[in-house]
């Protein structure tokens, strides 16, 4: 479906003015995807019934339905794996030492769909148990989709989600066979908490020591993109560190944020960040 | 280009795994069982089996033993592919050096993901 037809340029606008993100013509083609289900459930007649419905605006759970469906939920474990690795080896490296001290760290994944990167992260901590040994590890998941953290709430994934990024020995190691699906141990599981949150509005109570806020800000226009890392280095430790998604940048986007010029993928809070937390 | 031996005794299977496998660029090959797999792999190894359990002649994990065996240099990775997908099963498989397991059924992503986690795609 076209952002042309004006049953699409509805769903985008009603998409925009609930989460903030775009439905860029390149995304149309969820339309149809993404909703026929909702149309089938429901008897409407095809996306112009949908609308139709919508417009009548009696109908909130329906609305609230088709936001959620129209988002992007894409995400797998350990996605973009060698971000990962710089992460374990850099940041999280950095943060040990400076963190010895408190013996705590905060990890922010903003727009974590459905649970597996911060189950990821939880896996990290858990097989490095020596080197954490006595810290607190608080691991947040937000997302503005109700139905994804639900799903991260529960950790129970088809075996098509558990195999996309996830190798076999850290399946059967953290995960238990639940009929047809994996379900997330409770070792991992205890150490995720999760909560609905547009990453547009202010914080989750910080500071975090590290953010994760991968392939979000890309549906977002410009001035909301600076709005969104405005949050996060609001919320981002002045010694922290910030995780973009694979070819995503802070440069033309935001002075709060400059790229680490020894961990690659990886952006700190630029001086003027500080300078805001402090005013 | 790297390549990749599919042995399964379903031609289905084959055909959809050659499929995939074409798209993100492997030259493949194919097997019927795992005693033709070992010929093959002692002739040319190739950088990857994809190995279903359940084959006549000479099942997955008897291949996998047998490989072991042969002494193939260099020794291919293997990823298991199949509908054993207990865990007693997956553990058996990893102790007798498999190197990843893909429970069918399966698709394009998860298979790419699974070769990515052995370092060859």
């Amino acid at each position: 479906m076209s952002l042309d037809e004006p049953g699409a340029r509805y769903l985008a606008g009603l998409l925009e003015r609930a989460t903030g993100q775009q439905l860029a013509e390149n995304r149309s083609w969820r339309i149809d995807a993404a909703l026929g289900p909702i149309i089938r459930d429901r008897g409407l007649d095809g996306v112009t019934g949908l609308v139709a419905r919508l417009v009548e605006g009696h109908d909130p759970a329906l609305q609230a339905e088709v936001i959620d469906q129209l988002l992007n939920h894409e995400t797998f474990f350990f996605r973009d794996a060698p971000v990962f690795r710089q992460v374990d080896v850099a940041a999280l490296h950095a943060l040990h030492g400076a963190r010895a001290g408190s013996r705590r760290l905060r990890i922010w994944s903003a727009g974590c769909s459905t649970g597996q990167e911060v189950y990821s992260l939880a896996m990290i901590f858990a097989e490095a148990e020596g080197r954490w040994a006595g810290w607190t590890i608080d691991l947040i998941g937000t997302d503005v989709s109700p139905s994804c953290i639900r799903r991260a709430e529960q950790g129970v994934y088809s075996s098509f989600e558990i195999q996309r990024g996830l190798p076999v020995t850290q399946m059967i190691r953290w995960f238990d066979p639940d009929r047809d699906d994996w379900r997330v141990k409770r070792e991992i599981g205890r150490r995720a908490r999760f909560s609905v949150h547009n990453i547009l509005d202010p914080a989750p109570s910080g500071p975090f020591d590290l953010v994760f806020c991968r392939n979000v800000l890309l549906y977002l226009t410009p001035e909301r993109r600076r709005q969104a890392f405005q949050r996060i280095a609001a919320a981002l430790a002045p010694d922290g560190f910030l995780v973009l998604g694979a070819g995503e940048t802070v440069t033309g986007h935001t002075d709060a944020f400059a790229a680490d010029p020894d961990a690659r993928g990886l952006f700190r809070p630029a001086a003027g960040a500080a300078r805001m937390r402090a005013a | 280009m790297k390549t990749c031996l599919v042995v399964d005794d379903s031609k289905v299977i084959r055909k959809v795994a050659r499929h995939i496998l074409e798209t993100l660029n492997f030259q493949v090959s194919e097997a019927g069982d795992g005693a033709e797999a070992l010929q093959h792999c002692q002739q040319t190894s190739p950088d990857v089996v994809l190995l279903d359990w359940n084959m006549p002649v000479m099942s997955g994990m008897e291949f996998l033993r047998a490989l072991g065996d042969a002494a193939v240099a260099p020794r291919p990775k293997v990823v298991f592919c199949t509908t054993e997908n207990g865990i007693a099963h997956i553990k058996a498989a990893i102790e007798a050096g498999a190197d990843e397991y893909v429970m069918k059924p399966f698709d394009r992503d998860t298979l790419a993901s699974k070769l990515q986690i052995v370092g060859v795609c």
